[in-house]
């Protein structure tokens, strides 16, 4: 007798509680693997997985500190999930973010003594313009000359860290700084600050209210429809006449404008002034989280924390254990993999070959 | 009876070990920018850490490969919760997050390597590592045959100007018609950038690569291409033995182990140092079996001169690549126009931005 197995396509795509299954299995799989990836390299698994997630989420601490990294990359990663949605590929979340930190920083250095309520907003609209500009620029060429967002958003990441450098080792450079590569530290007025005697800085409250908001404009209003049915399939909409290249446009400007946020609360209120050490990829791991959490504002938030918390995790990892800084990579990777693997089963499932 | 003479025991014990051991236990945590990786700079830093985890007493930790933003101030700040005594932080862009942290941890010690800021807690060391450079650049000048040096370079920032711009009047001292071309990779450690960058090099005809990179990807590149090259950090000999001519290289060990001393016995003091060839913390590789005696023992007589302090590597007249006078005749640069270092000497081909 022969165990034979096929691949059956679902009737109903799996409900809700059958997907977290499937997520749950999908990520105890994940840190099963890792385990025996320390095991191998003479490290206690038991131990290493206990040291990961003491050190992400086991003290008030650790979980501060996983919220803190967590922000950057849950707003770039609702960015991305908004072009997403439309099924334009925007790869330039990390560009997005290096102009919105620029824009918040030529604010926050020509107008250091404006009071905090005024400077904080202009702030914010400097870098919802910096990275919406980078959102504009591939959606018009895309419009005008048919190019390829992928290639041309991926490009302009170059080039907007260049303009980052650029101002940063040469007009913005602090004078005090010996000729190292920094703006000047940013005035009281222009840092976002902390949440009562909490590590954590508003820019939570940030996320909370854009999350919700984009949430609210994808299910409450007419265009948030129109981008959902346009995403579904582009002909049909067209045919029913929603305006989609202006939905394009829409979409990368927003899309942007978020990453560029987030640009501006890493400056604001996490390193509290330009300096090129701020690019630190935040860009490329939102689409990773924007892929892992389907696009659903909610599972960005969680998304984020987890990414953010394993990132966080892998330090204390080194420090007690000394496993390897690339096993954080390792994690990361095997993690995408067994959770994407694990979406087959959303709308497909085995069953064993009856005999005839 | 004998819960009690379990208790007397210990008690003894314990009499017994802090009597012996005068020094307290010290825990010593260590940042690095980059992995630990091959023969690198945090490499040359983690020789320094494991001859003190050799230390009684003392024990150490690290965390490779951290961010030079907001993650190396989560990562000190870590170490300071965990109870860590003494956290060396060995990169420049450590200094701002290390300040921070140092404010709110009074009792812990903090060294930063490469930076100026410092706090009663927080002190910071880096070796003169442009004066092995100098020598470095004797024999790049020397051993050229095309008078183009190729030089694979990290970020355009003081630290790395000093070192390009000593390497040049090194290679100047021994070959006046030498150019020295510098291309920029924008990181630290990046193995494959590193070795496309020594590639464009070469295409333009060096025939000499040196580095300010932390793996040894542009001494590949020389090997393959059949031309010379110095290392850095540490001997990289093992990585291009037929291409590596020497390497300017750290010795951070016995500095380390005088840090850790000074914790342990209760009287660290937060010191600005910048010690060189005379103290070793920095120093010469040994040379490639291609580098002929006569060269070396000049070299080595330069190297005598420079730590005995007879000689100065920037000592006027200097121009810069415009061909303006930057240091009169018969002066020498002080340490701060060292440190603030933004300008490239005559004879490098590239831009400082």
């Amino acid at each position: 007798m022969m165990l034979r197995m096929r691949i059956v396509k679902r009737q109903e795509p799996l409900g809700m509680w059958g997907s977290c299954l499937v997520l749950i299995s999908a990520l105890v799989l994940a840190v099963m693997l890792s385990g025996l990836l320390l095991w191998i390299g003479g490290t206690s698994p038991g131990g290493g997985i206990a040291a990961l997630f003491q050190g992400a989420f086991g003290s008030r601490w650790a979980l501060e500190d996983s919220v803190v990294k967590a922000i950057p990359i849950f707003l770039c990663s609702l960015g991305v999930a908004v072009a997403f949605r439309l099924k334009v590929w925007n790869i330039g979340a990390e560009g997005q973010f290096a102009l919105g930190a620029v824009g918040a920083t030529w604010v926050a250095l020509s107008f250091p003594e404006w009071p905090k309520p005024l400077l904080i907003p202009a702030m914010i609209v400097m870098a919802m313009a910096g990275g919406g500009l980078w959102g504009f620029i591939p959606a018009l060429l895309r419009q005008k000359l048919r190019t390829n967002e992928i290639i041309v958003t991926l490009m302009l990441n170059y080039i907007a860290i260049l303009v980052l450098d650029y101002l940063v080792y040469g007009a913005w450079k602090d004078p005090a700084s010996f000729g190292f590569p920094m703006t000047r530290a940013f005035s009281d007025q222009a840092v976002v600050g902390k949440i009562g005697s909490t590590n954590i800085n508003w820019g939570l409250l940030h996320c909370v209210v854009l999350g919700a908001g984009v949430w609210a404009f994808f299910r409450f209003t007419r265009l948030g429809f129109d981008l959902k049915a346009s995403g579904d399939n582009v002909k049909a909409a067209k045919y029913a006449g929603m305006p989609y290249d202006y939905l394009v446009m829409l979409v990368m400007i927003m899309s942007g404008a978020l990453a560029g946020w987030a640009g501006f609360l890493e400056a604001s209120a996490t390193v509290n002034r330009l300096q090129p050490s701020i690019m630190v990829g935040y860009g490329y791991t939102a689409i990773v989280v924007a892929w892992l959490a389907r696009l659903n504002p909610l599972s960005i938030g969680i998304g984020s924390i987890l990414l953010a918390g394993l990132r966080v995790g892998v330090e204390n990892l080194q420090l007690d254990l000394q496993v390897p800084a690339a096993f954080g990579g390792i994690l990361e990777g095997l993690i995408l993999l067994t959770v994407l693997a694990g979406g087959l089963f959303t709308h497909y499932r085995i069953e064993q070959r009856k005999n005839p | 009876m004998k819960v009690l003479k379990a208790l007397v025991v210990m008690l003894v014990l314990g009499m017994a070990m802090a009597a012996y051991g005068a020094d307290k236990p010290v825990k010593v945590g260590f940042v690095y920018v980059s992995p630990i990786g091959d023969a690198g700079w945090s490499y040359a830093h983690d020789l320094g850490r494991q001859a003190v985890a050799e230390m009684d007493g003392v024990t150490t930790s690290y965390v490779e490969a951290v961010a030079e933003g907001p993650d190396s101030e989560r990562v000190i700040l870590n170490m300071a919760r965990k109870g860590y005594d003494l956290i060396f932080a060995t990169s420049f862009g450590y200094m701002d997050p290390m300040l921070k942290v140092a404010k709110q941890f009074p009792k812990t010690s903090f060294m930063h390597c490469s930076g100026f800021k410092k706090a009663d807690n927080m002190g910071n060391y880096f070796g003169r590592m442009y004066q092995a450079r100098y020598l470095s650049g004797i024999v790049a000048g020397a051993m050229t045959k095309t008078n183009t040096l190729g030089y694979v370079a990290a970020f355009p920032i003081p630290e790395v100007i000093r070192g390009i711009n000593a390497f040049t009047l090194g290679a100047q001292s021994v070959n006046p018609d030498v150019t020295v071309r510098v291309v920029w990779t924008k990181t630290w450690y990046d193995p494959a950038t590193e070795k496309e960058a020594a590639k464009s090099l070469l295409d333009v005809g060096a025939d000499v690569i040196a580095q300010h990179q932390d793996s040894p990807g542009p001494q590949e590149a020389a090997q393959e291409k059949g031309v010379y090259s110095i290392g850095y950090n540490s001997d990289m000999a093992s990585f291009a033995p037929k291409a590596h001519l020497t390497a300017p290289v750290w010795n951070w060990a016995p500095y380390y182990a005088k840090v850790v001393d000074s914790v342990r016995k209760d009287n660290f003091k937060a010191e600005s140092v910048w010690p060189g060839l005379a103290d070793g913390i920095v120093d010469l590789a040994p040379f490639g079996p291609m580098v002929p005696e006569e060269l070396q023992a000049k070299v080595n007589g330069v190297k005598a001169d420079i730590a005995e302090g007879k000689k100065k590597v920037f000592a006027g007249p200097i121009k810069d690549q415009k061909g303006t006078l930057k240091l009169a005749d018969n002066t020498a640069a002080t340490d701060n126009e060292l440190l603030g270092m933004t300008w490239f000497v005559e004879g490098v081909v590239g831009t400082t931005e």
